[in-house]
């Protein structure tokens, strides 16, 4: 791609302009070729966080709101205007609030441990491509790139819960492994489909394959709808939102590995669970939900950018409504959960996406692939049902 | 009676038989209740019932009650039907009630409080001080803005703090104080009337006894004649 | 269930409270875990103790009606009625019938108070983000709108006289309780709807907490608690207190006493409350809501003992009282139903997880203001 003959000023281009601007004025300048580099990756780093930043703020804010309509309430609305400003006001609190480590914590890797949980998310975030011409860092191996960093956050969740010396953050801590180890496997395995189908690992090209229209989504063929579906799930278990909001489970282990945390570190962990969870969901949106790819062919005129945001928009949303509504499971269930269901189901979806792949996409393979996975998805569910979620009861009265 | 399931004669017939559900329905089910209330939320009052207080309030019951008040009649809080005789200040559960008699030089009672004062972080908004009064002297207000930075004088209210006129009860209770004002005006027409049918009866009295001097000395000017 | 250990030090010991989000106010289990198995469980409570029963015995009996209000404090009226009923027996006092039928709706729409709150505070010990509390707590405004109608306050509502109730029902209000009847179905439908055949709560709830009935009856536990075990005991059909044996209504029974059946059991009783409120309005008479004869001032009943009880919402409320015949009981006794549901927390959590540990907590359905007086 040449970057001379593409238009500074179009709306697909956007979010490249700060980076081509200083390029083009120290390329002006007569700076080193290494210099001109470096300067637009930082800049466009810096692009990328400021977006990510700003949708954390303002994700902060709708996520009290919409938990606040869901249970009929107003939420947020004294700072600013719609309460606009509570983002401000959280993180002035947060800055000015007194750090407190406790006195048997390792304080070293207590103050690691909030760091080190924001940077692999923001890793993370760097490969997803965002618009047709967006993608921060267009990396071959993206998808692994991805995985690799994203398994650094069980390291610093449990980093935490271990450094802060007490014994609610250590239960969550362990929590926080068992789990997101668990859901790890089926998420990866469920990827390795779209990866298969594919042929690739490069983030970018794999939304460019779903081009054309909603019916080229992965979610839209029969192996991929059961595969979107578990990776839906491993996301919200990944990312430790509800009803997999163990590891922090107010109700039973206060807060559990953010204890013992106050002040800017406590925001840290705010931070890197939300950009982790922009990171998970946008993976989610660029594997199965087309990316950037308009739903309808004949969109050109909408920015890319703005369908992949709208996308994530709406599965953050999902994430939001599921919040409102679920209970939280317990431990054993979540584990029988991720090994007796997820794993199963999410290994069946590999030999549907290889069937799918070499018959191409058509009716007969829609008969061919669509029995193989949803025959042991109902078996599944049946078995799960009778055995493992009891069904509602009978109950009598006494009319003495 | 043995509580056990034996004594339970005659049992209904199960009202919700438990069924087999699609796995997941359940959770949908909630999903849809969640997504109904965030949606009417916006435009339906019976979901969303937040007030917001200090802009606009919420209509307060006519039977709400608060911290207690003392009525006086006509303009003056020297005026207070309070007579003093501490039966609130006896029955008052959290004991917030402090009364101190007025007595003139002499040390007779002048049948109303030198000192009255409620401690308003103690009292309990019960109401009994008000039922048990038979003065009608002291009843239950109905404000509640009553935040102070003060701890200690701030949250004691004395007398003239205390004392409303029989107004500000008509105003707030129109029904009750309406009802106490036509009982105390019958009670004051009755003791009125039986202090006329006193006077005149002593009036009488004074006549007759008048009228037997008066004969008397007539006998005796007769005797005298 | 008993789980044998030899190396203490194997077991992490987490003080639960008084400060917890779960621990419905300044409650602390001390447990000690095995992983996430409890292995024991310490009640330690009194944090909120506040001597209640002393200090009635320095009060006189009218005294003492306002502090029953902070008892137990989600349902203040049938703590009045409780102790309202104690002394009448004390006295001998009658109650008119007009007075007897306003008690049954105002305990009623008690029941109806404790119940709806209760399917909000459990969900919450499970982790779903208030959304149910916030429901529950929307439809009991209205009831404690009513109530705040004809007793002056929200909650505390120190309402019923021995003989009676303190003043007669304003203008409208019964027919405010009829539409509130009404429209309350609906929302145990939604309610039903958001909980009841949620999976997550079923595999939560179901098999949990299991006592066999003997053990219940043996510890004394009643209420709900009590019924969802199976055991058909009712004060308001045992003792038949007030003018419960006019009423048609039902007591629903769960079959295995695990939490699942006692958030079920607070369901169907709802239901049969609201029943219960439909006849009580419909057959509420004229007359005086105040026995005429009661005295509010120097009120002294004779020498003796009486013991009062009805079915509060959370289980058997009772009140004993000794008078010697003074303006002030000799003997004050409460015989709180969550304390005693409370006793047999350790039994129903050994061996499950911490997080079993907190929703049984929450389907016993404790006020601390009760539990600690």
């Amino acid at each position: 791609m040449s970057k001379d003959n593409i238009p500074l000023w179009s709306p697909e281009h956007l979010p490249l302009l700060p980076q081509r601007l200083v390029e083009m004025i120290l390329a002006n300048l007569g700076a080193p070729e290494w210099l001109v580099s470096i300067s637009g990756f930082m800049v466009a780093a810096s692009t990328v966080l400021a977006v990510f930043m700003t949708a954390f703020a303002l994700l902060s804010l709708i996520e009290r709101k919409t938990l606040a309509r869901a249970q009929n309430r107003i939420g947020p609305n004294r700072a600013g205007w719609f309460g606009i400003l509570q983002p401000v006001a959280d993180g002035i609190k947060m800055l000015t609030k007194e750090d407190i480590v406790p006195a048997r914590a390792v304080k070293l890797l207590h103050l690691l441990a909030p760091i080190l949980i924001v940077l692999p998310a923001i890793l993370a975030l760097g490969v997803i491509p965002y618009g047709r011409e967006w993608t921060p860092v267009p990396l071959e191996l993206g998808l692994l790139f991805f995985f690799a960093v994203g398994s650094m956050t069980e390291l610093s969740v449990f980093m935490a819960g271990w450094a802060s010396g007490s014994k609610f953050p250590m239960l969550g801590a362990m929590r926080a492994i068992s789990q997101m180890v668990s859901y790890e496997l089926p998420l990866i395995i469920t990827a390795l489909g779209v990866v298969m189908v594919s042929g690739t690992l490069s983030l970018p090209e794999i939304v460019q394959q779903q081009g054309g229209g909603f019916w080229h989504w992965n979610v839209c063929t029969p192996w991929g709808i059961v595969a979107g579906l578990l990776f839906y799930v491993c996301t919200i278990a990944e990312a430790n939102r509800c009803p997999f909001d163990l590891p922090e489970g107010e109700s039973e282990i206060v807060a559990g590995h953010m204890t013992e945390y106050s002040g800017f570190k406590y925001a840290l962990f705010f931070m890197g669970e939300y950009l982790g969870l922009f990171a998970i969901a946008g993976l989610f949106v660029t594997l199965f939900l087309g990316g950037w790819q308009a739903p309808l062919p004949g969109l050109g005129l909408v920015p890319t950018w703005l369908w992949f945001f709208g996308k994530l928009a709406l599965v953050i949303f999902s994430y939001l409504w599921i919040r409102a509504t679920f209970p939280r499971l317990r431990i054993d269930q979540l584990m029988r959960f991720a090994w007796l269901c997820m794993i199963p189901m999410a290994l069946l979806t590999l030999p549907a996406a290889a069937i799918w792949h070499y018959m191409g996409r058509g009716p007969l393979s829609w008969m061919v692939v669509l029995p193989l996975v949803l025959v042991p998805w109902v078996l599944v569910a049946v078995i799960f049902n009778k055995r493992l979620a009891p069904a509602t009861r009978t109950y009598r009265f006494a009319d003495g | 009676m043995q509580p056990t399931s034996a004594n339970t004669p005659a049992q209904s017939p199960p009202e919700k038989p438990g069924r087999w559900m699609l796995p997941g329905l359940g959770l949908f089910q909630g999903l849809a209740v969640t997504g109904r209330n965030m949606v009417q939320s916006f435009y339906n009052k019976e979901r969303m019932t937040t007030v917001q207080y200090p802009e606009e309030r919420a209509p307060i019951s006519p039977n709400f009650r608060n911290f207690p008040f003392l009525v006086y009649d006509g303009n003056s809080i020297d005026n207070l039907r309070c007579v003093a005789c501490s039966i609130c200040e006896k029955e008052c559960p959290p004991q917030c009630i402090y009364i101190v008699l007025e007595r003139d030089e002499n040390g007779k009672s002048l049948k109303r409080p030198k000192i009255f004062d409620i401690d308003v972080s103690v009292c309990m908004n019960c109401g009994i001080c008000a039922e048990v009064c038979p003065f009608d002297a002291i009843y239950m207000d109905g404000e509640y803005e009553l935040a102070t930075d003060d701890r200690f004088e701030g949250l004691l209210f004395h007398r003239e703090r205390l004392a409303k006129s029989a107004d500000y009860h008509m105003k707030l209770r129109p029904e009750q104080a309406s009802e106490v004002i036509a009982r105390r005006k019958a009670e004051e027409e009755k003791k009125a009337a039986a202090a006329a049918a006193k006077a005149a009866k002593a009036k009488a009295d004074a006549e007759s006894k008048k009228a037997a001097a008066d004969a008397r000395p007539a006998d005796e000017k007769g005797g005298d004649a | 269930m008993s789980v044998e250990y030899t190396d203490s030090d194997r077991l992490l010991r987490v003080s639960l409270g008084p400060q917890h989000p779960s621990t419905h106010g300044v409650f602390r289990m001390n447990v000690e875990l095995d992983g996430e198995t409890v292995v024991k469980l310490k009640p330690v409570f009194g944090y909120l103790h506040r001597n209640h029963e002393k200090i009635a015995e320095g009060a006189t009996y009218l005294s003492s009606m306002p502090y029953t209000d902070r008892l137990d404090y989600i349902c203040p009226l049938t703590n009045n009625w409780a102790y309202a009923l104690a002394v009448e027996k004390l006295a001998g006092i009658e109650v008119p019938e007009r007075a007897e039928y306003m008690r049954v709706i105002l305990a009623e729409l008690t029941r109806l108070i404790n119940h709806t709150a209760f399917m909000g505070f459990i969900l919450g010990d499970m982790g779903a983000w208030g959304s149910a509390l916030m429901y529950a707590f929307r439809e009991r405004e209205k009831i404690l709108d009513l109530f705040e109608h004809l007793t002056g306050a929200r909650m505390m509502a120190n309402f019923m006289r021995f003989g009676g109730c303190r003043n007669d029902l304003p203008a409208g209000w019964r027919e405010q309780v009829g539409t509130l009847v009404e429209g309350y179905g609906p929302f145990l439908d939604e309610m039903e709807k958001f909980l009841v055949g949620n999976e997550i709560l079923l595999s939560r709830s179901q098999d949990v907490g299991q006592l066999p009935a003997e053990t219940l009856v043996n510890g004394g536990i009643t209420g709900p608690m009590l019924r969802a075990a199976g055991v058909s005991y009712d004060i308001r059909k045992v003792d038949r207190y007030g003018i419960y044996d006019r009423f048609e209504f039902r007591i629903p029974l769960g079959e295995k006493g695990d939490v699942y059946d006692r958030i079920m059991i607070r369901f169907l009783e709802m239901r049969e409350s609201l029943k219960i409120l439909r006849q009580a309005i419909d057959q509420l008479p004229e007359g005086d809501y105040v026995n005429p004869k009661a005295r509010i001032r120097g009120f002294k009943p004779p020498v003796g003992e009486a013991y009062g009880r009805i079915e509060g919402p959370k289980g058997e409320l009772g009140f004993h009282l000794i008078s010697d015949g003074t303006p002030n009981p000799y003997r004050y006794r409460v015989r709180p139903p969550s304390f005693i549901n409370l006793t047999l927390l350790e039994d129903m959590c050994l061996g499950l997880d911490l997080a079993d540990a907190v929703i049984i907590l929450g389907s016993i359905d404790i006020v601390l203001g009760e539990v600690d007086r």
